[in-house]
Parts: C-alpha cells; sequence; structure tokens
C-alpha cells in the first residue's frame, strides 16, 4: 500500500468526519447556478431586457418552475401541468430533482434584486390601485416578498411580466383559483397597468 | 489500494469537504496565490472575475492588447444595420473594480517549468497557475488569402476594424450586387455564425438592396441548426440567399482579391462583396507556448481546463478541446468559471469538485425570428458529457409569438453574458 503517512493521518480522520458531515456528490450548488449567469445575470440580478431575475426567489418558487419546465416535452410550447417555456425546458431536464433543490436555496440565499426596468410612469401610476385591490393579498410588499411563494415581481423585467400574464390569459398556465378570479374581473388597461407598476419598483 | 492516489483517496474519504477540514499542511502552507490571464475574451475575462469573487486574496494579473474589446456575438447586426459597434464594445474598468490587475500588453511566450510569463513589452510575470485564452488564429487553407486580401475581403471573424470594414463594404455596393459568404471547415469559432450573418445580411438587403443577393460557398454539408436555418432561409429570404453545399461545389479553394473572385475548384466567382472565413485553430499564444495538439487545438482535462501537455497551465474558450461543448461565447464563459473554481481550489490546496456547464446560443434569423440550442454537460469518468434528456434546439414549429420572444432573450442574453464576463 503506497499510502503515505499524511494521507493516511487525514484518512482516518476523513472517516471520522464522513460519518457526520452530509457529503453531496456531483456540482456544487454554486456551480450549477453560476451557469445560469449568461443569461439571467451574475448571481441572478439580470441585465434585462426580458430573462428575470432570480436572486431572492423564494426555494418554493424556484422548484414548482424548473420542475413544470422539466415537465414540458421537447419540441412542445405547452402542455398540462407544465410552464411554457421557449428553452427553460431543454435546459431544466439538465438536473436532477436534488440538483434543482441545491439551486433553489442558493438563489433564495440571495437579497432580493430589484432592476431598473423601463416602464410607462403613468401607467405604473394608474396600477397602484389594481395592485392594492386585486394582487396585494398574494404578492406582499409591491411583489417583493420571497416569502409568498409567488415569485419576485417587483424590478422584475417587463416583457418576462407580460409574456407570463399572456401565458395565464390564454390558460397555457395555470392560474391559481385566487389569481384567476380576480384578473378575469380585470380590463387590459389595468392588468398592463398592474404589469408596469411591479416593473417600476425600486 | 496498492496505487493510492489523492484523487482516489478522496473518493474513500467522501468528499473535499471533509477533507479540507484536514487538508494537506504541506500543500496549504505553501500555496501562493498568484494567477496569471493570457488574454480578455469572454473565457479570460470572466476566469478572472470568479476567481476574484471566489477569493479575493488571489492577485490576479490579466495580459490584454487590446483596451477595447468587440464582442463576436451580436456583430452579425452591426453587418446589418441593426446595432452599432458601440454596443459591441466592452473595456476592462469592470474587471479593475474586482481586483484584477489588468495589463494591456502581449504575451510572447509561456515558461511552463519557470512558471513565468513573457510579453511583447519586455515584462517577465510569474504565476502559481496560468489561464490561457487565447481565442482563434487562421490557418492558411485558402490560397491568396493574406493580409492584403484579408483588407479587401474582410473576414470579421474577430469583431472590431474587421466588423466595420464589411459593413462598409456592404453599405457601398450597389443595388443588384453580389454577396459572397465562404464558411469555414469544423472545427471553427461559433458554428451558426456564418448562417446567422447570412440571414442578417440578407435582412439589409431585402430592406435597401433588393435586388442584389447572397451566396454562402460551404466547406461542408451540413451545419449547425441545420433544418432551422434552411427553413428561415426559405421562409424570409427565398431571393436572397443561395446555400452551395461543399459537395455541390461549394468549397473555396482559393482567392484573387484585386479581381474580387472566390474560386471554387476551377469555378470563379466574381462578387462584389467577399466575406472569406479561413479555416480555424487555438490562437498563436497556444502553439508557441506548446500547448497545442496534431489538431491545432489544446486539450485539456475536463474537470480544471487543465493542459494535459504542460502542468499548471490552464486552457479555455474556443481553443481548447471540449467537446461535446461547441466553440461558442457562453461555453466560453461557461468553462471559465469551471476553471476559474479548480483554480481556487487548487492555489488553496483543496480538490476541485465536479463541473457542470451549460451552452446556450441564440441566432437571430429574421425580423421578430430567433432560434436557439442549449445543453447541459457534466463529467462523467473523466470526460466532458452531454447531461442525457437535457438540451436541443428550437422546434421547427414553434409559433411565431415564441420565436419573438426568442429574439427578446436572445438579447437578455447579450446584455447578460456581457455583464456576467466583463462587468
Amino acid at each position: 500500500m503506497g499510502c503515505n503517512k499524511k494521507a493516511f493521518v487525514a484518512l482516518i480522520g476523513s472517516v471520522f468526519m464522513a460519518g457526520t458531515v452530509q457529503v453531496l456528490a456531483g456540482p456544487s450548488a454554486a456551480m450549477m447556478a453560476n451557469t445560469c449567469a449568461g443569461c439571467h445575470g451574475t448571481n441572478g440580478q439580470s441585465a434585462g431586457p426580458a430573462s428575470p431575475n432570480l436572486a431572492g426567489m423564494s426555494a418554493s418558487y424556484f422548484i414548482d418552475s424548473m420542475t413544470y419546465f422539466k415537465n414540458l416535452p421537447k419540441g412542445e410550447e405547452h402542455a398540462e401541468d407544465a410552464r411554457p417555456a421557449t428553452i427553460m425546458n431543454r435546459i431544466a431536464k439538465g438536473y436532477t430533482d436534488e440538483q434543482i433543490e441545491a439551486m433553489a436555496e442558493h438563489f433564495a440565499s440571495l437579497p432580493v434584486y430589484k432592476a431598473d426596468v423601463p416602464h410607462d410612469a403613468a401607467k405604473a401610476e394608474a396600477g397602484v390601485d389594481v395592485y392594492d385591490k386585486a394582487c396585494a393579498k398574494c404578492h406582499d410588499e409591491n411583489g417583493a416578498l420571497p416569502d409568498d411563494d409567488a415569485g419576485i415581481l417587483a424590478g422584475q423585467w417587463l416583457p418576462w411580466l407580460q409574456y407570463s400574464m399572456a401565458d395565464f390569459q390564454s390558460g397555457h398556465r395555470e392560474m391559481p383559483k385566487k389569481m384567476k378570479k380576480q384578473v378575469e374581473k380585470l380590463s387590459d388597461a389595468e392588468i398592463e397597468a398592474a404589469l408596469h407598476f411591479f416593473a417600476s419598483q425600486k | 489500494m496498492a496505487n493510492f492516489t489523492r484523487r482516489k483517496f478522496i473518493k474513500v474519504a467522501g468528499g473535499a469537504a471533509a477533507l479540507s477540514t484536514l487538508g494537506f499542511p504541506a500543500i496549504v502552507g505553501a500555496a501562493s496565490k498568484k494567477v496569471v490571464v493570457v488574454g480578455g475574451g469572454v473565457g479570460g475575462a470572466t476566469a478572472a472575475k470568479y476567481m476574484r469573487m471566489a477569493d479575493s486574496s488571489i492577485d490576479v494579473t490579466l495580459i490584454e492588447p487590446n483596451t477595447e474589446y468587440y464582442t463576436c456575438f451580436m456583430s452579425n447586426e452591426v453587418l446589418s444595420g441593426n446595432r452599432k459597434m458601440d454596443s459591441i464594445k466592452v473595456t476592462y474598468d469592470g474587471l479593475k473594480g474586482h481586483g484584477v490587475n489588468v495589463v494591456h500588453d502581449t504575451v510572447i511566450d509561456i515558461d511552463a517549468a519557470g512558471k513565468m510569463v513573457k510579453t511583447a513589452g519586455g515584462q517577465s510575470i510569474a504565476y502559481d497557475r496560468c489561464i490561457v485564452a487565447p481565442g482563434i488564429s487562421f490557418s492558411n487553407n485558402i490560397e491568396g488569402y493574406d493580409d492584403a486580401a484579408m483588407q479587401a475581403m474582410p473576414h470579421a471573424w474577430k469583431a472590431g476594424e474587421q466588423t466595420v470594414l464589411l459593413r462598409k463594404q456592404l453599405e457601398a455596393m450597389p443595388d443588384g450586387g453580389v454577396v459572397a459568404i465562404a464558411a469555414p471547415p469544423n472545427p471553427f469559432r461559433c458554428p451558426p455564425g456564418p448562417y446567422e450573418r447570412a440571414c442578417q445580411i440578407a435582412m439589409y438587403l431585402q430592406a435597401k438592396k433588393p435586388k442584389s443577393k447572397l451566396i454562402i460557398l460551404d466547406s461542408k454539408d451540413k451545419f449547425s441548426k441545420f433544418g432551422l436555418f434552411k427553413q428561415a432561409f426559405a421562409k424570409h429570404f427565398p431571393n436572397h440567399i443561395e446555400w452551395i453545399a461543399a459537395e455541390k461545389g461549394g468549397k473555396v479553394t482559393r482567392v484573387d482579391a484585386t479581381n474580387s473572385t472566390l474560386y471554387t475548384g476551377d469555378t470563379a466567382h466574381k462578387v462584389d462583396v467577399a466575406n472569406v472565413i479561413p479555416a480555424q485553430q487555438a490562437g498563436a499564444i497556444a502553439a508557441k507556448a506548446g500547448l497545442t495538439d496534431d489538431s491545432g487545438w489544446c486539450p485539456i482535462d475536463g474537470r480544471t481546463f487543465e493542459s494535459t501537455l504542460h502542468k499548471g497551465v490552464h486552457v479555455i474558450g474556443d481553443a481548447s478541446i471540449a467537446s461535446p461543448l461547441p466553440k461558442s461565447g457562453y461555453a466560453a464563459n461557461s468553462e471559465a468559471k469551471v476553471c476559474a473554481a479548480a483554480v481556487v481550489d487548487l492555489v488553496n490546496g483543496r480538490e476541485p469538485g465536479d463541473p457542470s456547464l451549460v451552452n446556450t446560443c441564440y441566432s437571430i434569423v429574421g425580423p421578430d425570428d430567433a432560434i436557439s440550442v442549449a445543453m447541459v454537460y457534466d463529467l462523467k469518468e473523466g470526460k466532458l458529457s452531454k447531461v442525457e434528456g437535457s438540451g436541443g434546439l428550437t422546434s421547427q414549429d414553434s409559433s411565431p409569438d415564441m420565436r419573438a420572444r426568442e429574439v427578446q432573450y436572445a438579447y437578455s442574453w447579450f446584455e447578460n453574458i456581457k455583464k456576467d464576463s466583463w462587468g
């Protein structure tokens, strides 16, 4: 056995440590999360114009999103129990559920990032009332609270907010019952105003 | 256990996390932390930034001749007139903000045994680890394509003056002119690039010079995103793009720049604007430093991107043999992060962890129409591998709405990768 003394000492210690420390095989959470940055920004802070910020998103929202992306078959734009996607269904399929959880914890541990998003100030102003009456109950703190598990909408890139709402309204993305009830009551102009309101949050 | 190597030992012990608390005092104590990065393209810049983000005690020096760098990605939109040069320009101020020591000089040699980099400016810079990101250089596969021909028939395959030159030629061309793109043989930087370029130039011709046309003279019979590009050519540019495969006589073997003529064997193609993209190999410093093999590219270890030819020197980006990853900007950015993490571990006496990589590549092929390819990669049995079930192409059946979204995500890719690499 060509095992030198130093390695032998470390081996004894490590066997002891291995019993008490859970060691994850495979790439670290940061290693995986850093691969997202080319489209979603360093540390999940997107430079826009459309890719959403991931920083500070709740783990549960991240896991839901990636799981629903995984459920979307390649070549499809929408499907039952899946999130509509252009490219994320192809990427999400590259990760196990455990790896998605690790990435989720990583992004959840970062501070919420609100981008400086171009928006229409008048629409954003009109959106205050819409937010108060239709959105505030679930999207706390103007859409900036991770703990509501409803995504980070504050300072989120406007095209992404618009794509998401279009998917909800077309029925390609399932709305929670409470949301559906509210959205159905709103005019197109009110919905647009609410999206500008979220985008305008700093 | 006769050959009890360090790597096997770590597997036995159950991982680097447990190991690092006990460590190897000899390695940890001796570690000095000076890293030199050669080249300030997407790979070199990203590696420098991410090393400093992970461990600010590492002394990182990046050596790059240019004070301003123009990204190849989105340079095709400059050719169509949809974008200005300023928007593809980056500086090194962002890296300086991360505490990277940026030296504007040209590396002329790397002494792997002496751990020393030498520059044209006469500097000798010592390192503990060196990361080489030299990009590409051109091979002499086309007779007559010398320095003068390069000015008359720009390649525009390194963005900057060459991009401006080609754009000016397109602007000066009369309506009814013929533009030729000579597409290179594999492997080369940005596999879908020549074909996105064809679409971008065709958009310009359609709008401003509708009697003109573009021919692609190809060294290959097939190329990246093949079906999607053929679909885009037929849908958007039926009268403006003609693709001639190698097997149909498309391979350019010789040019006569003074007569604006391309030769595919004995057939002469006299054109108004010629964009000649030669065959490629690793950037010149890689060969000079003995980092290339017979292929002209640099073999590496997939876990750390350390050269298999010279210890202590890592090679990332287009110059490396990182197959199945393509030679793309996103791959270079992803490889740089794997390499940066490995180098941070190594200079701190830790065993590098498992890598995870992604490639994402968009091509804007028409108004409100972009297509993409993506893939996730990891290390299997010591080799970089595609993660089974991941990745693939935009569907040929995807709706105009989703294609329009892909354009906005292409722009998001561009803004974010610029900032992630140099910002």
